[in-house]
């Protein structure tokens, strides 16, 4: 029964990857090597595509291995199953948070939580701020200083960041706006090279 | 009933509206449950996100299940789950249907650089507003930075950072009640 095994599979993904969407694609590799499912040159494919698809990673990846491996309803039954312990854990813990919610000890603990909080996020900003505002594969060729930022990219940046924190109606715009124009500016200016 | 589709039309929307997973959801929820619902609050959210990335799972899922059972109980949690997971599974389904690449499309790579530029500073800006509530003192401040570093420079699981950090915490407080 491939739907009860693909249900299984992707619930002890989901159970076990801790850290977000990224965390999972080891289990993945490693699900690929355990079924033969699909391929490691299917996996990186199906990774670009859901990395360039609106929506949580991890659950992109979960639908679209899913569907390869046992069509339509595979889709939804795999991604059902990485989301299902997350609902239990979470559940759960917000039970117990809300019980102790003013506890001097759980406060406490929030207090030291927040900044570490703010600190993973902000560790996650510097990645992609690697991968969106540098070339540092191009850069380790050449070695020219002038290599190692994208500066059409750099440009866009500024902007952005002028426009949605310091000018007057575009500073209240929706974030997807900016990214929307954002799409446009890459694609018409050739931001990739390609 | 209405609480329930607004509920997930709001997390379908967040869904819809998010490129690149975890960190670059945080500026839609601030804009979609923060200025715009008033559902929960900057502190919340990050407690909602230091929580998720110790448990199992994707962080996005984790705060929608935290977020929706807060609004309307356990079938809550379920329906705002299921509202930020709809999107992909009818984008995916499709894409993978009729196109089995559409990352190595030219125009879909320099799109996706564009895009990478404005998500980079939207982080920016979302970390801007978590840093004014969570860096309240040089302690929180230090936390912040160490953590900040610890996760660009090492390989260690952020699991690690969110446990020792709540227990400094703790431990911070307890010293400052016992001077007191």
């Amino acid at each position: 029964m491939i739907y009860l095994r693909l249900f299984w599979e992707y619930f002890k993904v989901g159970l076990f990857s801790v850290g977000g969407g990224m965390a999972t694609i080891p289990f993945l590799y490693e699900l690929a090597d355990k079924t033969g499912w699909y391929t490691h040159a299917q996996l990186a494919d199906m990774l670009a595509v859901s990395e360039s698809t609106p929506g949580a990673i991890g659950v992109n990846m979960a639908t679209y291995v899913g569907f390869t491996t046992a069509g339509l309803w595979g889709g939804l039954i795999a991604t059902a199953g990485l989301v299902a312990p997350s609902i239990i854990v979470i559940l759960l813990i917000a039970r117990v948070l809300q019980q102790f919610r003013h506890n001097r000890r759980v406060e406490a603990a929030f207090y030291g939580l927040r900044p570490a909080s703010t600190g993973l996020i902000a560790a996650a900003g510097v990645t992609v701020f690697t991968i969106a505002l540098m070339n540092r594969d191009l850069y380790a060729k050449t070695k020219a200083l002038s290599d190692l930022f994208n500066w059409k990219a750099c440009v866009l940046a500024v902007f952005v960041l002028v426009f949605s924190n310091w000018v007057k109606p575009t500073k209240n715009w929706h974030p997807i706006a900016f990214i929307g124009i954002s799409a446009v500016v890459g694609a018409v200016f050739r931001f990739a090279g390609a | 009933m209405n609480g329930y589709w607004e509920l997930f039309w709001v997390f379908a929307k967040i869904g819809v509206m998010t490129f690149g997973g975890g960190a670059a959801m945080l500026p839609m929820l601030q804009r979609e449950l923060l200025d715009k619902r008033n559902w929960t609050t900057e502190e919340e959210l990050m407690d909602y996100y230091a929580i998720g990335q110790c448990t199992p799972g994707v962080i996005a899922v984790n705060t929608a299940t935290f977020i929706g059972r807060k609004r309307k109980g356990d079938l809550g949690g379920v329906v705002a789950t299921a509202g930020i997971v709809f999107p992909s599974l009818v984008i995916i389904l499709i894409l993978a249907k009729i196109i089995t690449n559409i990352s190595d499309l030219a125009w879909v790579q320099n799109a996706f650089a564009g895009i990478r530029a404005c998500v980079c500073v939207q982080i920016f800006n979302a970390v801007i507003k978590l840093a004014k509530k969570s860096i309240v003192d040089k302690r929180t401040a230090v936390i912040f930075t160490a953590v900040l570093l610890g996760s660009v420079f090492t390989d260690l699981s952020p699991v690690w950072f969110v446990l020792t950090s709540a227990v400094l915490g703790i431990l911070l407080k307890q010293l400052e009640v016992r001077r007191a």
